[in-house]
């Protein structure tokens, strides 16, 4: 949990987070790596599966994150309907107490890439029956506004596939994404490492979420930390306005009073 | 008999959902835990009355690391 703010707070659905960075606990070795990647993040807001009990299971993730002090973010992960990510969604609610959840209905298992009418009709029926909604959607600004006008208080478009850690693939469609709603944008799946989450930022995601680019780096501690600093530095540099590209040099140290170093006629 | 969690499991039926979840040394108060009885949720507090019917697919399920 961030001790200080990492940048100005965003506020979804009247929820303060200081931290723009959400983490997936997915793919980490142990849970003790996940709680120190975790505290090295900064992140207040970490997503959750949910799963059959499996009694053989060592430790809780449940005590874990409770001991970090972050807020769970159930999601839909491995729904392909409708109607199970509906009833995913309620049975997260009763399972944390949450009424927020990460939607996913996801259309081919290769790609893992959302099935848009299924994903706004169990988002719209979420919606009604009171559940705070961040969809999990494609990079497609016409389907984050009909996300958007049934009621979802997020969007968090794709990247690029997830785990494919292949950044982003359609940066103009994410800036017209942040153009064309008026709720959260938050950049979710295809970071493959810190830049990645730097240009989310600088395109205008008002947060980015990473899952594997973290928990299946070489040193995820490290990376953490990295993507802590990274999502600071593209909010800082979104916010600072960058100067315009130019095909040609622009001088940027004075060409008045150069010194004349030819030698005499 | 009923499907629990995907496995049959004999003996169960007409039994209540805390009954079931003893089976997995949950207990009502068991943290993180929500309950399906064919494509229903059954509510925290059913669990100490719901009769589980015969033949009913039962999904007892927690947060597991993911996302």
């Amino acid at each position: 949990m961030a001790t200080q703010t990492d940048t100005d707070p965003l506020t979804i659905a009247g929820r303060t987070l200081h931290s723009r960075l959400l983490l997936g606990t997915g793919g980490f070795p142990s849970l003790a790596l996940l709680a120190e990647a975790i505290r090295a993040s900064g992140s207040e807001l970490v997503t959750v599966a949910l799963r059959r009990v499996d009694p053989t299971a060592r430790g809780s993730l449940i005590d874990v994150l409770e001991r970090e002090g972050v807020e769970l973010l159930p999601n839909t992960a491995g729904c392909f309907t409708a109607r199970d990510a509906v009833l995913t969604a309620k049975l997260a609610r009763e399972a944390f107490q949450t009424d927020w959840v990460k939607l996913e209905v996801i259309g081919d298992e290769d790609t893992l890439l959302p099935d848009a009418p299924e994903l706004l009709k169990a988002a719209e029926l979420l919606v009604d029956d009171g559940f705070v909604v961040l969809p999990y959607t494609t990079d497609d600004p016409v389907l984050a506004r009909r996300l958007v006008d049934v009621g979802c208080a997020a969007v968090m478009p794709l990247g690029a596939p997830i785990g494919s850690g292949m950044g982003i693939r359609n940066p103009y469609n994410i800036s017209l994404i942040r153009e064309a709603v008026q709720v959260p944008v938050v950049l979710d799946a295809g970071v493959g490492t810190a830049s990645d989450a730097t240009l989310a930022m600088e395109l205008g995601c008002d947060a980015v979420m990473v899952a594997s680019a973290v928990s299946r780096a070489g040193d995820p501690v490290a990376m953490a930390g990295a993507m802590r600093c990274a999502v600071q530095a593209g909010r800082l540099a979104s916010g600072a306005g960058r100067i315009p590209r130019r095909t040609y040099a622009t001088a940027s140290s004075p060409h008045a009073g150069v010194a004349d170093f030819s030698s005499p006629a | 008999m009923i499907y629990l969690n995907g496995n049959p499991h004999d003996g169960a039926a007409e039994q209540t959902v805390a009954a079931v979840l003893a089976l997995f040394e949950l207990t009502p108060d068991a943290r993180g835990v929500a309950v399906a009885v064919d494509g229903e949720v059954v509510p925290r507090a059913g669990w100490g009355t719901f009769a589980i019917p015969d033949g009913a697919r039962v999904e007892v399920l927690t947060a597991m690391q993911g996302g």
